[in-house]
């Protein structure tokens, strides 16, 4: 290998880089895009939860109920209503999430010390929200039953009636709980695989459809310095969208950092270089830049996201889709990253996943030149 | 003209069907996405991962350990026995949730003190952490009114008939009725928005790369000097993938329904309607940005860039409601967002035209809109 053609090669495509402005702009823009997007507007953070009220009690302490979802922040009590018709119509309508219901009789069944209904209808369809809003819905109500309890046995002249236990919650790594700060580690990575496999995924293809590959055979340049050169030009795009990424992170959504810099930039050139080097490898397979494309977005794009934990936790998953998301390199970059930015560990914790991506990356190169020999022989 | 367009279109399905591999990427994507979707895109929180720290070992810890057991939602994968392992099992991601009974758990209960257990909690993922923390306190607070009870059954009897009405506390009880989706199953709720997502991608793509790999390669010219008009031209170029749009529907929809049992409750008929509507827009997008793009790799990168913050605003997977209020009335421009709507709403609620009417609305005027924009744009890069 000569490091004098290898530079030839990877100069040659990093003029390919530079002339095409739109697509280098699309480049350094599209993790900007996400970003921002992910970053101020998408969160599965409940919240403002729409909500119907449909008092059939009318009474002091019906309404005192309902104060107690008023006061919460996760309710927005939209308006009163007096039929179970317009709670349907609402949830069809998906104007609402919930609707309360304090049955007739509420007040007697409390005052009498009997235990008293609170209905509460929701829209599963998203079931999720579904889920974090039964949750909240819940502990409203178990707090509010306790006072009452409390206050009921001081009326009675007793001491007040302490909870016999009580759980005390702490979260730790992500202590407001905010989707923002693990979304954005989780982002970065996956961002990166498909940036990583879109931008290399063309270059050889490229080059086979418009006939160019042959002049670049008739050169004295080999197969494994093409694959190289090129890897190089676009893993100096990579990088620069990788430090987009983590500034824009840190410094505008101010995602915690708690780790190593060094180990964070170490663990990221081995992700982009088996990445591209997989965009590569496609690049080599298919003859058409179609085909190319739709192979890559087949194989970075929708692992990247789904099966690499990002959002959707991997345990949750079937037996055999857990064991095949241990091929997605995107799964040990994400476990990394989320560890570095969240937890601020080391390759004492991470040792395996460092190591998983380094085989991949030898791998996936190995097979990217072997293929391109294979091809031009 | 009718001949003419035909022509065009059998050269078009040629294309796209000569070469195999290129025929199995129209099929076989949309299907690995819906396994993909179906099995792996799942937000609900099972088998959450449990470390058990017992420093009581009593009867009543073990109660509350079968408590958690019994919930069917967690699964104790480690016992600790002390903080550094806490740690550790924390840092590595190994437990989702630590929970932590004191030494003189039970003899406090037994006297009527009140005492806590400690539940440290793996945030890292706020979503899941946000459900396990409830599940958690609800696993405990159920407990605790257990507890309590017993304990006023005890007094009661220690006390004999003393005056029993007494020891009615109020207590309030939620029942919660939950429609459209009664076991809160996610894949309920996804597997119909794949649907949106293989039309917008087969078409938007496939459409933008089949003008513009013309212009690269040059054949373009060729076309334009036989006698075809542009408006034959689009036609011919775009309805060979609406129709291969319209197949992989039906296709992922039948599969949704035999792999999945997700419940499909509305008219086919009306599905079928608004995925035409969408088809426009999806169209007519694809054509305005094969007007922009000279390359197939500038016109693979626009449509990611189009399409990427167009189905991530749609709902699909974040809820439209969470969105900062700027950004929701952002996504009223987003025509992916009415057919997510229209898609889950005839799947799962069962709705009909009375319900959906906006929403079709919305997606006719963008059709129209879109799709008269880019043709004419189109007609005049070609003179």
């Amino acid at each position: 290998m000569s490091v004098r053609r290898l530079m030839a090669v990877t100069k040659k495509e990093l003029l390919h880089i530079v002339r095409d402005v739109r697509s280098l702009a699309l480049a350094l823009a599209l993790p900007l895009v996400m970003l921002l997007l992910f970053g101020y507007a998408l969160t599965l953070d409940v919240d403002r939860i729409p909500t119907y009220v449909y008092d059939q009690d009318h009474t002091p302490e019906s309404r005192e109920l309902i104060d107690q979802f008023r006061g919460s922040r996760y309710f927005q009590l939209r308006e009163a209503i007096n039929n179970y018709k317009t709670a349907e119509r609402g949830i069809d309508k998906s104007a609402i999430l919930l609707s309360i219901v304090v049955p007739r009789y509420y007040s007697r069944h409390l005052l009498s010390g009997d235990e008293a209904d609170v209905q509460l209808l929701v829209d599963g369809s998203d079931s999720n929200t579904a889920s974090i809003a039964l949750g909240y819905a819940d502990a409203v109500i178990e707090s509010y039953s306790a006072q009452l309890r409390s206050n009921a046995q001081v009326r009675r002249g007793g001491q007040p009636m302490r909870v016999p236990v009580d759980p005390r919650i702490r979260v730790w790594y992500n202590s407001d709980l905010k989707s923002k700060n693990f979304i954005v580690p989780g982002l970065i990575a996956v961002t990166m695989m498909i940036i990583a496999s879109m931008l290399s995924s063309l270059t050889i293809a490229r080059e086979w459809e418009n006939g160019t590959m042959e002049q670049l055979l008739s050169t004295p340049v080999r197969p494994g310095e093409l694959v190289l050169g090129k890897l190089l030009a676009y893993f100096a795009l990579g990088l620069a969208d990788m430090a987009i990424s983590i500034i824009v992170g840190v410094f505008i959504f101010q995602v915690p950092f708690r780790g190593n810099a060094g180990f964070l930039l170490f663990t990221s050139c081995l992700f982009l270089f088996g990445a591209l080097s997989w965009g590569i490898f496609l690049s080599a397979t298919a003859r058409t830049q179609l085909m190319a494309f739709q192979m890559g977005m087949l194989s970075s794009f929708l692992p990247g996201y789904l099966l690499s934990g990002f959002i959707y936790s991997i345990h949750n998953m079937p037996r055999i889709i857990q064991i095949v998301s241990y091929i997605v390199p995107a799964r040990y970059f994400v476990t990394i990253l989320n560890g570095v930015f969240l937890k601020g560990v080391g390759y004492r914790i991470l040792w395996l996943e460092v190591l998983m991506l380094a085989i991949y990356a030898g791998l996936v190169f190995w097979g990217a030149s072997r293929k391109m020999r294979l091809k031009v022989a | 003209m009718r001949e003419r367009l035909l022509c065009i279109i059998r050269k078009e399905f040629r294309q796209a069907f000569r070469e195999p591999r290129m025929r199995s990427m129209l099929f076989i994507p949309p299907l690995v996405q819906l396994f993909v979707f179906g099995f792996a895109v799942n937000l609900d929180v099972d088998h959450a991962t449990l470390a058990w720290m017992d420093g009581d070992r009593s009867y009543q810890s073990r109660e509350l350990l079968a408590a958690f057991q019994g919930s069917g939602r967690f699964e104790v994968v480690a016992e600790p026995a002390n903080d550094r392992e806490v740690q550790q099992l924390l840092d590595a991601s190994r437990a989702d949730l630590v929970v932590r009974v004191l030494p003189g758990f039970e003899r406090d209960l037994a006297r009527g003190r009140s005492t806590s257990v400690q539940v440290l909690i793996n945030g890292t993922n706020s979503n899941t952490a946000s459900i396990v923390s409830s599940y958690a306190s609800s696993i405990i607070t159920d407990f605790a009114s257990q507890v309590m009870q017993e304990r006023n059954r005890e007094l009661l009897s220690a006390r004999q008939v003393a005056a029993p009405v007494s020891f009615h506390v109020p207590q309030l009880k939620l029942q919660s009725r939950v429609w459209f989706n009664p076991d809160l199953l996610s894949r309920n709720y996804f597997v119909p928005g794949i649907v949106v997502n293989i039309i917008m991608l087969i078409t938007l793509m496939l459409t933008a790369m089949a003008i513009v790999r013309e212009k690269e390669i040059g054949t373009m010219e060729q076309l334009m000097v036989t006698p075809i008009r542009p408006i034959e031209l689009m036609l011919g170029k775009t309805l060979p993938f609406a129709l291969v749009g319209l197949v992989d529907t039906v296709l992922v929809i039948i599969a949704a329904l035999l792999l999945f049992h997700v419940p499909f409750r509305g008219s086919v008929l009306l599905l079928f309607f608004c995925a035409v509507l969408f088809l426009m827009t999806s169209l007519g997008a694809g054509i305005f940005i094969s007007t922009i793009s000279q390359t197939q790799q500038q016109a693979m990168m626009t449509t990611f860039l189009f399409f990427q913050p167009c189905f991530l605003l749609s709902g699909f997977a974040f809820p439209v409601r969470n969105m900062p209020d700027s950004v929701q009335y952002l996504t009223y421009l987003d025509p992916v967002r009415y057919f997510m709507e229209i898609v889950r709403g005839v799947f799962l609620k069962g709705s009909g035209v009375s319900v959906l009417w906006p929403q079709m609305l919305a997606l006719a005027i963008f059709g129209v809109v879109i799709l008269t924009l880019s043709s004419l744009r189109f007609r005049k890069r070609l003179d």
